[in-house]
Formats: structure tokens, sequence, C-alpha cells
């Protein structure tokens, strides 16, 4: 099954509470702004909370993060739910997303995507490999269009001017580096 | 053809050093304490001769813009905001300045900073991007452990903060920005009140595109008149294009504005897959800009001007170039689910409508539309564009518009048959 | 002074306060403008997009809600372009619209209904499959069909702004997005105006559910008697039955808000009513005896007893002309034990016991200091004033009393009663913070009046207003505000239904009854005394609900609810103003004011009036106040209380639950929900509806 946004629940799943790393990370983001407005540092603590959290972000990270700014917690769902990139369920070691939007489709897009899919055993979009190590996504303009086709994984690192052969070998190595815990 | 010495990008592709080294021998930071010296109005009326348009595709008149600001600091603090959020499909220019030549941008900041009484910057960076980040993270460090930036920064106290975005295309749009910001959803702000007046936490604010404000400094070293002998009158100096899609070799290049498309594809990206004559239309400026087919790019010049006459657009740069395989209807349709996964859901048009024309496009690119259909999906768009609170809504429209000016047969050619029917009865 | 500025309208000239809006300005000149997130007390949304107008050299249509009015400014709304962008909204805003009109509670009173008369077209272009949305939980008193949801987010801005509980949002994007609460009810008071803003169907009043179609109601403008505030509401009812409470405006009290406990503890109308009259039988049991008979009993008892023996004690929902009849029997008869107190108190002016500033005067303060009162459960309208004025910043609020979320930010300076005196003598910071004020406000609540140390605390409190200027004599501004907390209460200190010469107040009745020296007591609807000190005393109940007084009782009075009455009211503020009947009483229950006139003729002393309007007459003869519709008290300062210690214990509230406080609200199923919901949400009990609606 595909999974929505719209079957999260808020029930609170365990606790939540910044490391001291972490705690210190969200000091430093929070002195980025004026004093008395630590709210606008709710971006940088919600990634901080998906960092610490395997990489989505549970209720009851987004109440730790409402409690760390003063926050009602429904403003930080709000805030959560509005950005793409802040997940609400576990996608997964690894998230797969692939581009998808026109200078990438015209390029081969289409072809990436079935291949990590394939690589990763799974057949819907989102859906998790057996293993628990992918999840391969399609997602809007990765602002790369000049490298098309390409994918992103985490967050992070981009893998361009892909080919179908190419982003199945990615998929495969990030399958690899979960089994060994990396 | 912008001879070499006339970039102002020189590293563009990345092939040189991003660090502070490199960017000082390119010649970033070098005297820019001269640059500022005069002042505030100085360095206003500079820009403002230059006639430096944004680029980041509303083409608006960068000096003027930075002339809204209010003359003298009062209890708010101003700021300025850099619109690093790149998200238009198609354009990926500042990517490569950020991850390139990151000192540019702080640099350009500084300058426009002494223009508009600004101590403070606030870089908003698309959460995507996270090797930019980490560049320009680490330039902000190395240009604070330089002075350039912080309290002894050359002209007075200035510095410049990061906010990482999240997946948001509409975080783009100025006031969406501020909103975000602010810590909150990225909900376009109603207009008026104007950012310069109350932006930032009700602060006098400017938001600037990054390659905007990377190229002031440059302009500001070499003279207002170098950069206006480049280019057209109106549409001065050189801009970044993004070529990308049928192309063989996509890339981001510097050229002047005016430069004829076809030079542009031919000269830096290899040209056209399959050759000129297999050109069947390009997206001019990033997906917003209405498509124009390959009669209009026979002899078309990349500029604002030009391209609005053309009822499209310069827009970010970003050229998307189709060849006579890609389905542009299918092309159109991606957008169209681009904006309707983007659509911020505020407003009424925007947000109920980019559905209502993803829908009805799917089925004419399917070839399960029906006749009467492609009027309405013309009437859709007219129902959007220009009734939304900010202009995500022409946005949304305009591609479409784009479509159906150009290639009306092509989508009439796939609507069902059945639709004769009605005029028979 | 305000300046004005002067633009044209459709080509007429119109001229409008500065800070106005293009919206607003269109009104002055007469020209109606659709809107659905528009909403004059809210925060402008300018999203619905239905307000769009033409501004001369504007390149695109404005939303003229959101647009300031300018001077010269030419708009017109009349063109073809107008409509056409105005038809191509609504289009748009129907597409995902259940065509549901004919099972819609709000059909016949439905802003979308009504504009798409307008703007809408007679069929739709959109072939797609609808939106479904999962409903959301907002409380007992919220049913939601969130497929009819236009996102105009004034449920939002209300409970963000007007109700100060940050439990509604957005959540999702573009056509995804929702209203959620996430699972947790709306922790307000004032929930129900949810329903009142919803522009379209989409949350509805759960306990007025396809009850009635708005076009069968009968409406009767009258107001809320569950607390002092006494809120302007129009009571809907069919034939027999009152369905449902709204607000209606009035600026100085409730603007256009009512709380959930005067719109929806009217299921409490129909419970346990009395609708006969009882006596307690040899047995022990009450048995239904005629009016006749009733009386006849009650008669002899009255007579037979001295009147230092007999007393009467009035309670909350009494209106001024039952207490007036009452009153006129009683001392008629000798009988000076009177009190409309039902916990009593000390005698105090009435300057010391009213809302002096008025409600509307909390925008014109600038600081205030709450003494043993929750405003937000004693007067739901009065806390929302206070939030209004906190919103609007520079405003000081300290607590000293118990501590409770207000909604907005108190500096709480504990409960102990000690903290007055230091207050008084100037010693407490605060009393620093009073006297640098302009307009500085002493909100004091009933429970403070109610102490046996009462009359010390108010010789405080008095000399803290003296001393810090909050009020004082020769001053303009008399920031002394008591805030009552029943609609009774100052009505009847008005009519001086209180203890004469040497007479007893409630507390002193009572304790007599528990020495078995009372003969007879009459309790006017009183429910909430504790009954097991009434001892072996006969026992009048006169009221309409079967509670606590009746089971006591030996004789049971039936008698008329405040909606089957008229009957004036007099609010905390001392503002007179009338209830009006909607409905009849069940069964052979008798307005108040009869009950008394009939049993004068049968002890002989028969009151002067044959009509409530003799009644009034007299009335206002005597108390010339009460003729004063909607105006309130503006008594002369004047000292009040005694010098004496204060206390040990702490400085509480009046109101211990907020949904129940008087006989019909303790009755209302509706309200009882309510409780528990309100219980459940404060104990961090969430309610996953969210995961099982997906």
């Amino acid at each position: 099954m595909s999974e929505s946004a719209s079957t999260w629940s808020p029930v609170v799943e365990k606790d939540f509470a910044f490391t001291d790393e972490m705690r210190a990370r969200a000091d430093a983001a929070v002195k980025r702004y004026p004093p008395e407005r630590k709210q606008s540092a709710v971006l940088w603590l919600l990634w901080l909370a998906q960092e610490q959290n395997g990489g989505w972000l549970s209720t009851a990270a987004i109440h730790h993060v409402a409690g760390f700014l003063g926050m009602a917690p429904i403003r930080v769902h709000e805030v959560a739910r509005f950005y793409t990139m802040f997940r609400l369920k576990s996608k997964g070691a690894y998230c797969v997303q692939v581009c998808r939007t026109t200078s990438c489709w015209i390029r081969g897009a289409d072809k990436i995507t079935r291949a990590c899919l394939d690589a990763a055993g799974t057949t819907e979009l989102g859906e998790v490999s057996a293993d628990g190590a992918v999840s391969v996504e399609e997602v809007e303009c990765l602002g790369a269009c000049c490298d098309a086709p390409m994918l992103q994984i985490n967050d992070k690192e981009y893998r361009e001017r892909l080919t179908p052969e190419r982003a199945a070998e990615i998929v495969r190595e990030l399958r690899q580096h979960a089994k060994d815990g990396k | 053809m912008l001879a070499d010495s006339d970039r102002v990008f020189r590293n563009l592709n990345g092939a040189d050093d991003w660090r502070l080294k490199g960017a000082r021998d390119r010649g970033t930071w070098i005297n820019t304490a001269e640059l500022v010296k005069d002042g505030r109005e100085a360095i206003l009326e500079r820009v403002k001769a230059s006639e430096l348009r944004g680029r980041g595709g509303a083409g608006f008149p960068t000096g003027l813009k930075w002339s809204f600001m209010p003359k003298e600091v009062g209890d708010r603090p101003h700021y300025l905001v850099v619109n690093a959020d790149e998200s238009e499909p198609g354009s990926c220019k500042d990517r490569e300045i950020l991850r390139n030549d990151p000192h540019m941008l702080l640099e350009g900041s500084l300058v426009a900073a002494r223009a508009m009484g600004v101590a403070r910057a606030y870089i908003y960076i698309r959460g995507e991007y996270w090797e930019p980040l980490e560049r320009l993270d680490a330039a902000i460090s190395e240009a604070r452990d330089a002075g350039l930036l912080g309290d002894d920064a050359p002209g007075g106290a200035f510095d410049v903060e990061v906010t990482r975005g999240a997946g948001a295309y509409i975080c783009g749009e100025e006031t969406a920005m501020l909103e975000s910001l602010e810590g909150k959803k990225g909900l376009p702000r109603l207009k008026p009140p104007f950012p310069a007046g109350v932006g930032l936490w009700g602060c006098p604010t400017t938001v600037n595109n990054v390659e905007t404000l990377a190229v002031v400094p440059t302009i500001l070293r070499r003279g207002v008149e170098w950069w206006r002998g480049l280019g057209l009158p109106k549409n001065t100096g050189t801009k970044i294009y993004s070529l990308s899609g049928s192309v063989e070799r996509p890339c981001n290049v510097e050229e002047e504005l005016g430069v004829p498309l076809r030079d542009l594809l031919e000269k830096y990206a290899g040209g056209v897959c399959g050759g000129w004559e297999n050109l069947q239309a390009i997206v001019p400026g990033g997906s917003s800009m209405p498509m124009l087919p390959k009669s209009v790019c026979d002899d078309l010049t990349m500029d604002f001007d030009t391209l609005a006459s053309h009822r499209s657009g310069l827009g970010t740069g970003g050229v998307i170039v189709m060849d006579n395989s890609v389905d542009v209807i299918e092309a159109v349709r991606r957008f169209s689910h681009f904006y309707m996964h983007e659509s911020c859901g505020q407003c009424t048009p925007c947000r109920e409508g980019c559905g209502w024309i993803y829908r009805v496009l799917s089925r004419l690119a399917a070839g399960e539309g029906e006749g009467d259909e492609v009027d309405l999906l013309w009437t859709i768009t007219k129902q959007i564009e220009g009734h939304t609170i900010c202009a995500f809504g022409e946005a949304a429209a305009w591609p479409v518009q784009g479509l159906l000016r150009h290639f009306r047969g092509e989508v009439e050619s796939r609507v069902k048959e059945v639709t004769d029917v009605k005029e028979v009865a | 002074m305000t300046t004005t500025v002067k633009l044209t309208v459709n080509g007429g000239e119109v001229e409008v306060p500065q800070g106005s809006t293009v919206l607003q300005a269109c009104e002055a000149a007469g020209v109606e403008i659709p809107r659905f997130c528009y909403h004059e007390r809210l925060s402008i949304a300018g999203l619905c997009r239905m307000c769009l107008v033409e501004m001369e050299r504007a390149p695109k249509p404005i939303a003229s809600c959101a647009m300031p009015a300018g001077d010269g400014m030419v708009i017109r709304t009349d063109t073809a372009a107008v409509k056409a962008a105005r038809e191509g909204v609504m289009e748009i805003q129907l597409i995902n619209h259940p065509l549901d009109c004919p099972i819609c509670d709000q059909g016949g009173e439905c802003d979308l209904q009504d504009q798409s008369l307008g703007y809408g077209r007679g069929y739709s272009r959109f072939t797609d499959e609808k939106r479904a949305v999962a409903e959301q939980y907002m409380g007992p008193l919220i049913q939601t069909f969130m497929n009819r949801c236009i996102h105009c987010t004034r449920c939002v801005r209300f409970a963000a702004e007007i109700a100060g509980v940050e439990d509604l949002g957005v959540i999702g994007r573009g056509e995804n997005a929702r209203i959620t609460t996430l699972g947790r009810p709306l922790d307000s008071e004032l929930s129900g105006c949810l329903v009142d803003v919803c522009p379209v169907g989409a949350l509805t009043s759960a306990p007025y559910s396809f009850a009635a179609r708005p076009w069968e109601l009968s409406h009767t403008e009258s107001i809320d008697v569950t607390d002092g505030v006494a809120s302007n509401i129009r009571i809907d009812s069919r034939a027999r039955e009152v369905l449902r409470v709204l607000p209606r405006v009035h600026e100085d009290i409730n603007e256009e808000w009512i709380h959930d406990k005067a719109r929806h503890s009217i299921d409490g109308l129909r419970l346990q009513r009395l609708d006969r009259p009882y006596l307690r039988g040899a047995n022990g049991r009450l048995e239904e005896v005629s009016w006749n008979d009733a009386l006849r009993t009650l008669a002899e008892k009255l007579t037979a007893a001295a009147p230092s023996r007999v007393g009467a004690i009035a309670g909350d929902l009494a209106d001024c002309e039952s207490l007036y009849a009452l009153r006129a029997l009683l001392r008629g008869r000798g009988v000076t034990n009177l009190d409309c107190r039902q916990e009593g108190g000390a005698r105090l002016p009435l300057v010391a016991q009213v809302f002096n500033a008025g409600i509307a005067g909390i925008e014109d303060a600038d600081a205030v200091l709450l003494v043993g009162t929750n405003p937000r459960d004693e007067g739901a309208l009065v806390n929302a004033r206070l939030r209004k004025r906190f919103l609007r910043g520079d405003f000081r609020i300290a607590s000293l009393g118990a501590e409770a979320d207000l909604t907005y930010a108190v500096e709480h300076l504990g409960d102990s009663p000690q903290t007055l005196e230091s207050l008084a003598d100037g010693s407490h910071s605060f009393a620093e913070v009073l006297r640098g004020a302009e307009r500085a406000m002493v909100m004091v609540g009933a429970s403070v009046l109610a102490r046996t140390d009462g009359a010390a605390l108010m010789h405080l409190l008095c000399r803290l207003c003296e001393t810090t200027g909050v009020a004082g004599k020769g001053q303009d501004w008399n920031g002394f505000c008591v805030l009552q907390k029943s609609a009774s209460r100052v009505g009847g200190l008005m009519l001086d239904f209180l203890p004469g010469d040497g007479g007893m107040n409630s507390v002193e009745m009572l304790a007599a009854s528990e020495r078995g020296e009372m003969d007879l007591i009459w309790l006017l609807g009183a429910d909430e005394i504790p009954m097991e000190k009434l001892g072996e005393t006969f026992v009048v109940y006169q009221g309409h609900h079967g509670e606590a007084g009746a089971a006591r009782a030996d004789l049971v009075l039936p008698s008329a609810a405040w909606p089957e009455k008229d009957g004036i009211y007099v609010n905390t503020e001392g503002r007179v103003q009338l209830a009006r009947r909607a409905i009849f009483p069940p069964g052979e229950a008798r307005e108040d004011w009869k009950i008394a006139r009939a049993l004068s003729d049968k002890t002989g002393e028969t009151l002067p009036f044959n009509s409530l309007r003799e009644l009034r007459a007299r009335m206002f003869a005597d108390v010339p106040a009460l003729s004063e519709l909607d105006s309130p008290l503006r008594e002369k300062w004047r000292p009040f209380g005694e010098a004496g210690t204060a206390g040990d214990l702490p400085l509480g509230h009046s109101v211990s639950d907020f949904y129940r406080t008087d006989v019909i609200s303790r009755l209302s199923r509706t309200m009882r929900e309510c409780s528990e919901a309100r219980r459940r949400a404060r104990a961090g009990v969430e309610t996953a509806t969210e995961a099982a609606a997906a």
C-alpha cells in the first residue's frame, strides 16, 4: 500500500527528546534569529528531530519541537505537514527520490524510476523494500535540470546524469549498505 | 558571443576552487571596501544606472526595488533576504553559484546591504540543496574568519544567516519566504503592505535572487558602462541560462541578454537533439513561462522584452528544449502536476483550480478528453489567472495557455471523436 | 480625530474613515460585495477571492477585503470583468463542494448557497470525482461535514484570535489542505461560535442536527440568563420547543459571540420539568395537588407563622418581576428575612457590587487586577473582551486567586487574601502598576463578596482603588468592577430583595432553620444552597425544574423557565434588559409573578397589580432605574466594606464547572458532555479519529 500523509495517526508513538548533541545544535539554530523570534528556528529543529528520529517525524518529535520553541503543537504540525521533505512515516534506511518533472522526464526519468523500483523489489512508489533498506519515490523538480535525469538520497546527496543501469546499481548499493549497517 | 573577459561568473561549472582563496583569485572580495565606500546613495544610483533587472523571474529593476526601503533605519532593523529557494522547473543556475562560487553571493549581499541600511541578511536555501548549503555554510565561516562578515565587515557590521527550507516551491514567492523564515507555513501574504514597508518580522525587507545579488559587485567593480555595454537597452548585462531537455549537452551558461536562442543552444549545449529542424518547442524561462513553437524560436533572442512580446517571458532563464519526439501535452501535464502539488492551498482559484487543470489535461493527454474540454481547459486557466493572492496562479495557468495557444491542433487531434453528437443533436 | 478618505465606487463618491478597506467603502456606498473568508471581527485572510473588484490602474482585480481604501481610488464593482472574475471563482469554489444542500443544516442560511444564486452557473462543468475529506472531532457541540469546507479559515482565525485556543489549524497543502483539530476538541467556552462563523455547512451545531429548517422557526429576541453578563440572544423555537439559541449583536456586551452554555444548555429546558403543584403528603412523598389546594395550604402556613420565622431565598435565574412580586407579598406581611444571594454576604452599596467600568470599558483600560475570579468560567464574554484588549498590547494583567489558563498572559500574584493588604497599602509592586496606569481596573469575583471575611476584603479593595486611582470620589473613571455570576443578582439588589431591618441573610436563615427557629422558607428557584440545613422547616419551592430544591420541598409551585416568560434582568454592569417569552410553560406551570399575585388573594392582602404591565408600572415607580433599558448603572463612588482582618482561606473562584452552574445547565445532557469532554481534553486524552477516518 502506498502511504499518504492522510493515513498518519496523531497518536503519540513514543517519547522523544533531543540528545545533548542535538539540543546544542537546536540552541545554535535558535541563535540564528533575534531572541524574540525563536519560532523562526522551527524548520531547523524539525530537520534535527527528523535526523535524530531516523528520517521521519513522529508526533512525539513534533510535540517536543513545539515545547522547545514554546509554540502551540498545532502550529508545528501545520509546518511539518506543509513542507514535503518532512516525512511522517518511516521510509526505510534510504529514501530514494527520483525527479519526475519535465526536464528530467524528457531525458528518461520514467525509466529511472522503473529501474529503481525494480532494484528495490517494490512495485508502489513510497513502498519500503522488504529488507527495510530502501523506498523509491517520485518528487517534483529538484533543481538539477541540466544534469537530468537525477535522483536524491536521504534529502542530501544528488546522483545526476543517470542511466537506468546506473540508477539500479545505486539502489543495489544502498541495499548493501543497509545490510552492512553503514 | 560573450567574451571570456566579460564573464561575471568564472567558476560556474565548478572546475575551479569554490573557497575563499579561489574566489579572491577570481576577483571576489578583493576591494569590497572600495565598492561600498561612497555610501548608500551612491551604490543605489549605480545599480539603478546599470538597469540591472532581477534574475529571479519577474525582471523587476533591482535599483528601483532597493529604493523602496525606508531612507533611514528607524526602530525596526532592515533586512535583506536572499532567495536561494530555486525551485522553478527548468532552472538550476543558482545552485551552481551557491556551490561553485558562494562568495560571490556573500559579497553581493554585503553590497546590497550597504545600499539599504541592512545589517543582517538571511539566505533562504531550498531544503534539497544540501551540497550548496554545506558550501555556503563553509563560505560564511571563511568570510567571518577573514573579517568580511561580522562586526568588522567592509563598511561596518554585517552578517548573514542561513535558513534551510524543507520542500515547498511556494517559498520562492517572496512573502511566502518571509512567512517561512518566521517559522510558519509558506503562505504568500496579501499585498499591500509590501515587504519594503512590512517584511520579515514586520521590518522593512528586500528579497533578492541569488544571481541578482551575485552580479552586483562585478557591476560596481567594472563600472556601470561596461555592464550597459552588454545586452540590449533595458535588458542590460549578462544572464545565466539553464539549457535542459532535448539538447545534446545540457548546461548552465552565462551569456548576454538578447543572445539568439539558436546560438545559445548550438554553441553551448551541442544543439537540439537531431538538429535545429528537429526542434518542436521551447519553454524559455522556467516552467511558468508559456512555451514557444519552433516558428517563433527560429529568430528568437533571449531577453525580457522580446520574450514578453511573444506572450511569454525570460523568467529565470531556464530553457527547456523539446524536440519532435517529445509529447508536448505530456510535458505540460507534468508542469500541471507540479503546480497542483506545490499550490499552498490558501486561496480558492489556485487550490481547487490547479487540480482541475491537471485532471482535464491528463484526460486530454491520454486521448480520453472530450471536445469541449479544450475550451474548458482554457477558461479554467483564465479563471485562475489574475485572481489569486500571489503569482502562482499565473504560473500554473500560463504553461497551459502556451500549450493551447501554439499546439491547440495537437491537443484537439487527441480528443475522443464522440463529441460531434452534440452538433448532430 | 479620525480622518477620512474619499474614493469613487461605481461612479459615486464615498467618504470612509481612514483605515477602512475597499470592501467597507463599497458597503458604505451601498454596494454589496460577496465574501466568504472576510469577517469583520477576524483578521483579514483575503483568500476566498470572492470579493474581487476593479481598481483603476491595477492590472488585476483586487481583493476588496484586504485593500486599504485610499484617497482618490476609483473602484468599480459593476463591470463585466468583475462579474466574470467572481463567477470564475465561484465555479472553482464549487467543484469540490458537495451538492447536498437538501440534507445540509446550513441550507437556507448558507453564504455559499446564497452567493451561488448570484454568481453560480445552473450546472457544473466539473466531471471528476469530488474530494472526500475526513470528519474532525471538535467537541460535543460541533458536527463536521468537512467535504463542504471551503477553506475560508474563519474557524481557525476565530479559535486563535477570539477564543484564544490554538487548537485548530490547516494541515496539508494545495487541494489536500484541510482544517483539523488533530483529534483534540476545542477547549473553549465559545466553541459554538465556530458554527456561526462557518459560512457553509462544514461546521454545524451537533445538538441542533437535522432538527429544523430555518424558515420553520419563530425568532424571539431575548437575553441569556446563564451568567451575570446577559449576552444578547435570539431564541429560535417551533411550537413548544426552543430549538436553538443564536447570538445577537450587542457591541457593549457580547459583540456577536455567546458562550456554549447560553447556546446549548437549552436541552435542559425539556428535562425534569415541574408541570404541576406538589404537596408532601403524610407518607412523606410529594403528591400532585391542584393549584387551589397548593395555594390554600401555603396561605394557611403563611398566615399562621410569625413573620420573623418566615424567610425567602431567591436563586440565580429569578427575573425582576418575580422578585418584586414575592418581596411585595412577604414584606407586606412584615417578613424581613429576604435574600437574593444564596450564598449570603455582607451588606454593601450597589457601587461595590457592579461592574462599574462596563464590559466595553475593558477596552479602555490599560491594567487590570483580577481578584478571586476566573472570568473565563464566570463571564466568558468578559474574558473574551479581556483577551481582545490583551491582543492590542500594552495591557498588564495580574491575578490574585486560584491559577487558571485565561487564554492570555497573566501575572499570578498567588492566592493569599493577605496580599490584598500589601496591595492596599501600596507596598506591592502591582499596586505601582495600577497607580501608573491611566485607566486601571480591579475586577472582583462573586466569590469574594460571599466570604465570611468579605466585608474586610471589600474594605481593602476599596482602599486599594482609592490609593491607586482605580476609582474614587470625583473621578470620571471607575475601574472597580464586580463580575457577578448570576443573572438575577443586580436586579435583586436594586429591588432590595435583601434582609430588612433585623432580617436575616441566606446563611443566617439556614442556620436558624437548622436550629429549628424557622417555620417557612420560600425558595424562589434557589437550588444552590445546602438543603440539609433546612432542617424541619416547611419549605416552599417555586421553580421550574425538579432538582435539589424541589426534592427537599414540602410544597412545589411550578413556574415558567426563562424562555417561557417576559422578564427584566439586570446584568453585572447594572444594565437593564428584557428577556422575552418564546414558548409557553409546560402543563400547569405559571409565570412567577402570577403565583405571588394569586397567593395574595388567598392571604387576603391582594397585591395591587393584575397584569405584568401594572406590576412593572409599580416596580418602576419604586425603582426608577429599572425602567431605563440598556443603560448601565453609573453609581457614585462611596467607601464600602468594614475594616477587619483578611482570613486565611485562599482566594478561589465561584464557578467550578463552567458548563453546569444552574438547574437547567446541570440537567442538560449537552452540558454534561461538554463538561466531560473538557475534563478529558485537559487531562491530555487525545482522540485518534483521524486515522480511522482516512
